[in-house]
């Protein structure tokens, strides 16, 4: 099963919604948490990601599209990267998160991705409608 | 509800830390054997222990120097490793003095040859293929034996004796834990992904209804073939094979349909395509070709899958690289099954006549005699071609071949259509 780790950086970064890269000593440890992910076989993909101060939301509301730039001030909790794992178990996802090389006030949140099985058979048939129709074809 | 919680978290540490921790133990004692048991009784320890003290920072590192203290007692009763005891011994004082985190790093640099050691022992050709497969679920997994039963829909007791079974091969027979090199790597590696690839497709064969015996037995091996490209990173063909099961696992949504029938891979809808395996995929063939020495059997299975992948519809199909992909493929492991896959390719590339003159040239072969695919393709390529007569008749026999009611069902229908326009 499939596990999105969410980094929620604290402290400063939190505050401030805004960063630059990390610091080397940092990405060190991450880079060495990160190749542990890797060599025990369950990292599928991950990424961090660029400050809210440079990013910008959408919202929708009484049928209309609002954009705000960031840093964006009432946010309680900013996304500052993510893992993307395979394991077998919650407390496999858990464990893993434990592991991770957080700064004073980080936290890492773990959820579960949807696969298509865990939803209704009225809801996959709706999934499917969306989708282009097979093309045909006689080959074997 | 405490104790649960502390168990569910017992057992994911097992899960990450146990092949790391087997393979060091063998590291130390020179037999696998022993080095499992000593895990499991490191794991019988915490099991007793973490309920109450709480899981230590270090697990790992709790596990290891657990087991090691076994380890001393073990020696001093077996008189034939006293040997190994000082060096042990003085391990040990090194791990009690040192921080969990330094011991780490200093372990490090070996851990990765001695998993990879692991690996190649689990595998060793002295073993039998049920051996090396139940060993390397069992050591490397952190599967229980209830649950490889379970997954080869085997009794308990049968895996439970072949696990100590192997395990008094590898001793006797003093199997060195070591990772080959040179020429006897290159000749035991095709063991180890073979026992990879047989993990994967016991679950991939699955058909959707009894998926749920077979606890993700690909989940299983694409661990494994994850874990082997990063231990093994300059091998084209682990790259091969784990850029294979990518591939193949991507189209896990789109082989069945909604009641559980399968789905051939050009009628599948290619909008149920797992994107992100399929980009994992492309890149592990990306890196095997970089590698180059060109490519092997599963690079070359891999490259086939990739054309498929890379089609968004099916008419997209770049079935001339296949048909050559596959000329490649029989060059370095000539099978009349590949011949078949070949023809079809061909037939798709340059026409039904070039395909049905392959496809002749397999008629006879005593390995497809019972083979309900060949009469099945060959039946296929004379409709497209207008011989309805021979059609039929290649059709009706196909259907008298397969062992499948369903599939005997649609080449019936088929022939009944062959005869009707012909």
């Amino acid at each position: 099963m499939r596990f999105m780790m969410l980094m929620l950086p604290g402290g400063e970064l939190q505050e401030t919604g805004d960063w630059g890269p990390p610091p080397a000593e940092a990405v060190g440890e991450m880079t060495k948490y990160n190749e542990e992910l890797t060599n025990a076989g369950v990292l599928l993909a991950l990424d961090g990601l660029q400050p809210p101060s440079k990013g910008a939301r959408v919202s929708f509301a009484g049928g209309t599209k609002k954009v705000t730039d960031g840093p964006f001030a009432e946010a309680k909790e900013i996304v500052g990267g993510y893992w993307l794992i395979d394991v077998k178990s919650k407390d496999e996802a858990v464990e893993w998160a434990s592991r991770c090389p957080g700064g004073e006030g980080d936290v890492v949140e773990v959820r579960q991705v949807f696969e298509m099985s865990d939803f209704p058979e009225d809801v996959q048939a709706a999934a499917e409608l969306s989708e282009e129709p097979p093309e045909q074809t006689q080959a074997r | 509800m405490a104790s649960d919680a502390v168990g569910g978290s017992i057992d994911a540490v097992w899960r990450i830390e146990s092949p790391r921790l087997i393979a060091g133990l063998a590291r130390l004692t020179g037999d696998v054997g022993v080095a499992e048991d000593l895990a499991q009784d490191a794991l019988v320890a915490a099991l007793e222990k973490w309920p109450q003290s709480g899981v230590p920072d270090n697990p790992g590192a709790w596990l290891m120097a657990t087991a090691k203290h076994r380890a001393i007692d073990l020696f001093r009763r077996n008189e034939r490793l006293a040997r190994k005891q000082e060096e042990l011994a003085h391990d040990v004082g090194l791990a009690l003095a040192m921080d969990g985190a330094d011991l780490d790093a200093a372990l490090d640099d070996e851990i990765g040859d001695d998993l990879l050691a692991l690996i190649f022992t689990c595998c060793h050709p002295v073993l039998s293929t049920d051996s090396r497969v139940t060993l390397t679920l069992r050591m490397l997994g952190g599967l229980t034996t209830e649950e490889i039963a379970r997954s080869f829909l085997t009794a308990e007791p049968t895996i439970a004796q072949r696990i100590v079974r192997a395990k008094r091969t590898l001793g006797a027979t003093r199997v060195p834990f070591e990772v080959p090199s040179g020429e006897e790597l290159a000749e035991r590696l095709p063991s180890v992904l073979g026992v990879v690839y047989l993990i994967f497709n016991e679950g991939y064969a699955a058909t959707a209804g009894d998926d749920w015996m077979r606890p993700g037995l690909t989940d299983e091996a694409l661990r494994l073939g994850r874990i082997l490209a990063a231990l093994a990173p300059d091998e084209p063909e682990v790259h091969g094979l784990l850029a294979l099961m990518e591939i193949q696992a991507s189209r896990m949504r789109a082989r069945t349909d909604a009641v559980g029938n399968p789905v051939l891979l050009l009628d599948q809808d290619r909008s149920r395509w797992d994107p992100l395996l399929i980009r994992r995929g492309l890149a592990e063939l990306d890196r095997a070709q970089q590698l180059g020495g060109g490519l092997g059997p599963y690079a070359l299975q891999a490259a086939i899958a990739a054309c498929h992948a890379r089609a968004r519809v099916a008419d997209d199909t770049d079935w001339a690289t296949i048909a050559a992909l596959y000329d490649a493929l029989a060059q370095l492991s000539p099978s009349p099954v590949v011949e078949l896959n070949r023809a079809v390719a061909v037939s798709m590339a340059f026409g039904p006549a070039a395909g049905l003159e392959l496809v002749d040239q397999l008629v006879g072969e005593p390995s497809l005699e019972r083979y309900h695919l060949l009469p099945s393709v060959c039946g296929d390529l004379l409709a497209k071609l207008g011989r309805h007569d021979e059609a039929r008749a290649e059709f009706e026999r196909a259907a008298s071949l397969t062992q499948n009611a369903r599939e005997r069902a649609l080449l019936l229908e088929r022939a009944a259509v062959s005869g009707g326009s012909g």
